[in-house]
């Protein structure tokens, strides 16, 4: 991952892309949000989704997941060219969560994170706090997901 | 019975829990879909801002999106939400903690475009067996409205 000095505004990145297969919505649907339409293909195509859809909070969370692998794949990066490197920090939240169109199965949804915002920490002078608009684009090239999330970033020159 | 728009004023609504969080299971939320070293290393962990191994926020979501199932959302006449206004991650998730659900409807108002449903304003927040909150959400969601006789004919 990257120090807060090393970010601006408007920086994207592709993070890659993810199959939801029913297996997949049906085993995290399952666990945490057993609705009808999240379980079972009938109720799926009788609802306002028009199949079975995966739950806003899989969709979320496998962005997560493609952010995570994405801050490796830096991280490796900067390891690889001798530099220090990133630990990011938690995140304190996020705004304007946008389930745009519903993720049915077999849906391949490729996500994208471009920072809208960073500012210094008051509080925290170690830490940088990044804004970033991640979005999911299904294989037609429709938005399906958006979220405005904010993370704790750490800054290179902090106790150095 | 189904719980549809009508039930759901402006006010609170209810409590939920207590819901059991195992390090089992957030370890393993953790290794699928949130592999930060804070979420899954003592070690690490300790030595992060928020001192000691906690869950991901989004398992943290996952389990507030369970409670509101288990509490009313299972029986309720919900046709999905389209998203979250806000959402704060108050303090970190432990393991082994029992956590409760508060519920206020917020606003609830009639669908200009799907007169038929109603959508409903929710405030949820997540708190510990201490009583601390750890997360604050605010999320719409789409109910149907109860059949008037015209719409049952």
């Amino acid at each position: 991952m990257r120090f807060f000095e090393d970010i601006e505004i408007g920086q994207r990145r592709e993070l890659g892309s993810f199959t939801f297969t029913a297996e997949l919505i049906k085993k995290f649907a399952g666990q945490f949000d057993p609705q009808p339409f999240h379980l079972d293909e009938e109720a799926g195509r009788k609802s306002l989704f028009g199949g079975l859809a995966a739950s806003g909070w899989h969709v979320g969370s496998v962005c997560m997941k493609l952010l995570v692998a994405d801050g490796q794949r830096q991280a490796r990066e900067a390891a690889a060219r001798g530099e220090k490197i990133a630990t990011w920090g938690p995140s304190p939240g996020f705004r304007e969560l946008r389930w745009l169109k519903p993720v049915l199965a077999g849906d391949t949804i490729s996500f994208q994170s471009e920072v809208e915002s960073l500012r210094t920490s008051e509080k925290r002078p170690e830490w940088g706090i990044l804004q970033a608009r991640n979005t999911g684009t299904n294989q037609r090239g429709e938005l399906v997901f958006s979220i405005l999330a904010t993370a704790f970033v750490p800054r290179r020159s902090a106790g150095a | 019975m189904t719980l549809t728009f009508e039930d759901f004023p402006p006010g609170h609504f209810g409590q939920f829990g207590p819901r059991r969080v195992t390090r089992e299971e957030m370890l393993a939320f953790a290794a699928e879909f949130d592999p930060q070293p804070m979420h899954l290393d003592e070690e690490a962990a300790s030595r992060s801002m928020l001192k000691g191994l906690s869950g991901s926020g989004w398992y943290l979501c996952s389990i507030m999106m369970r409670m509101m199932f288990d509490g009313y959302i299972g029986r309720t006449a919900s046709m999905g939400s389209p998203g979250v206004n806000e959402l704060r991650w108050l303090a970190p998730l432990r393991p082994d903690d029992d956590l409760m659900l508060d519920v206020e409807v917020a606003e609830a108002r009639i669908s200009r475009s799907r007169p038929e449903t109603g959508i409903v304003t929710f405030k949820g927040v997540v708190r510990n067996a201490a009583g601390q909150a750890l997360c604050e959400m605010v999320s719409p969601i789409i109910v149907r409205r109860r059949a008037t006789p015209e719409q049952a004919g």
